[in-house]
């Protein structure tokens, strides 16, 4: 039988749900392939090479981009936008809402970034280089494709909604913000579906290379598919991804109303900040804010089946999770814990949003998906109930944490409860 | 550049512009915008592109030059005849 939480407790018209979501990620294209390669240990780190920087690694997506924009739209457009657009018209179609009579001005969008602009900006430099810095032949494309707001704004263009569209910008806790953010929309009322998650095109900026390269914490490795390693002792570094993950949210009135699938409720979240340093992690302040979620879902640590970590392969990084893991669930012994970007890299602004999406499928199939590439654990990343190299089957699963954390001491948590 | 030149370099701007669009059967004498989806920002690709790729400067008075394919070749024939 499930725990009891607190969400249980409140009017339908105040509890969150998920009713559908689309994503591309480096492995799949929708939200069953993605889940079959997780399970199947399928990487989608690949070789990759971008202007000035180099031959390097990257998770690159293959989705299709003329599925819902027209070849002038996306030369108009950004890739985080194309990213998005793809995501909210997959989302859409997937939650099985009547989309042609819905009323677009009560749909919100609130896409989690962790950058956005770096790609154009570095464009037309590298143009007006050309014209010896002629700035006249600089784009007046330039922009409207580098507003904060533009990867939610032309999924507003591209679906005729009207409603409120902007970017949360939260480093890597992203994706995480952008379903806290939507879920709070929904519950002033200011929308009645929310399409919220994160997006990243990042992999198109030779500069977020460039500056992990220069902090010593770029993944190298022989073998592209190896090289993102969380908890491996010799892990060396960040693998940059592209991809994106939107939910469609909705109040459980609502999607009870017109008969939805529900995937799962957002029964606790919580987002603080370490303020001690622009890129060390605090696992004082991370404990902190995963027991923040925890309260206010009403749930103790045991009551978690998957916590899905944000590990991203550093060496600093993942020990200072892992202390913050072990002070709050360390005397869980039930709870299992994963990483997801050992398969597709760190999708920035997308990661929080397309973590959780690979393990909801847990409530179904009841199997945790390993985290990959860890041939021998770093001491400093010990961890219970970590799931290593191979996926663990036959567990119930009613809650999964998710955690996402980012550059500035940023810290997100959500934890979905099985419906 | 001749005209037929000019025309040309044009056609092949409006397909950057418009891939979508179907340039062979478009009438010289119409107006863009009655034939293709152009909107302003089109417009300033057609402006930005001949800066980028002959050093044509068109300021912004004479952006109604850029109407239809007669009246843009007409005008730029003498900014371009010699390149």
């Amino acid at each position: 039988m499930i725990a009891p939480n607190r969400a249980a407790d409140l009017p339908d018209e105040q509890r969150i749900v998920i009713t559908g979501l689309g994503l591309t990620a480096p492995n799949g294209n929708d939200w069953d392939s993605y889940r079959q390669a997780l399970l199947e240990k399928r990487s989608g780190v690949k070789p990759y090479e971008i202007r000035y920087f180099g031959k390097t690694l990257a998770g690159i997506c293959d989705f299709e981009q003329t599925r819902y924009q027209t070849r002038k739209d996306l030369r108009r457009g950004t890739r985080a936008g194309s990213v998005g657009v793809y995501c909210a018209n997959e989302a859409i179609k997937h939650s099985g809402i009547d989309w042609e009579n819905t009323n677009k001005s009560r749909v919100g969008i609130y896409v989690g970034v962790t950058e956005h602009g770096n790609v154009e900006t570095e464009n037309e430099i590298h143009v007006i280089k050309g014209f010896d810095y002629d700035t006249s032949c600089w784009s007046h494309h330039h922009n409207p494709r580098t507003v904060a707001n533009n990867p939610a704004g032309e999924i507003a263009l591209n679906m005729g909604i009207t409603g409120p569209h902007y970017t949360i910008g939260a480093a890597c806790a992203a994706g995480n913000a952008g379903i806290i953010q939507g879920a709070q929309m929904l519950r002033l009322g200011e929308c009645d579906l929310a399409i919220a998650g994160g997006t990243s095109e990042s992999i198109h900026t030779f500069g977020i290379f460039a500056s992990f390269n220069s902090q010593n914490a770029l993944a190298t490795h022989e073998d592209p598919e190896k090289a993102s390693r969380p908890f491996d002792v010799d892990r060396n570094g960040i693998v940059v991804a592209e991809g994106g993950c939107l939910y469609t949210l909705e109040r459980l009135s609502d999607a009870k109303a017109r008969g939805a699938e529900i995937y799962g409720e957002l029964v606790g979240y919580a987002i603080n900040t370490d303020a001690t340093d622009f890129v060390l992690p605090n696992p004082e302040r991370q404990a902190e804010c995963i027991r923040m979620a925890l309260d206010r879902a009403g749930l103790e640590p045991e009551h978690i089946d998957i916590v899905s970590t944000h590990a991203t392969g550093t060496s600093s990084g993942d020990s200072q999770e892992c202390i913050a893991l072990r002070d709050v669930f360390g005397q869980s012994q039930h709870t299992r814990i994963n990483n997801t970007k050992s398969y597709i890299g760190h999708a920035m602004g997308a990661a929080g949003s397309l973590e959780l999406a690979g393990n909801l499928p847990s409530f179904k199939d009841k199997t945790v998906h390993p985290t990959i590439n860890v041939d021998q654990v770093d001491p400093d990343c010990h961890l219970e109930g970590l799931v290593i190299n191979d996926p663990q089957e036959g567990q119930r699963v009613d809650y999964i944490l998710n955690n996402s954390f980012g550059m500035l001491g940023i810290n997100s948590v959500v934890i979905i409860s099985r419906f | 550049m001749t005209p037929a030149e000019i025309r040309d370099e044009i056609l092949d701007i409006l397909e950057d512009i418009s891939p979508d669009e179907d340039l062979e059967n478009l009438d010289d004498e119409k107006a863009f915008r009655d034939q293709l989806e152009l909107d302003s920002m089109d417009f300033l690709d057609i402006v930005m592109e001949l800066r980028k790729r002959h050093r044509v400067q068109i300021p912004e008075e004479d952006y109604g030059n850029l109407a239809s394919m007669h009246s843009t070749v007409t005008y730029l024939e003498p900014k371009m005849k010699d390149i």
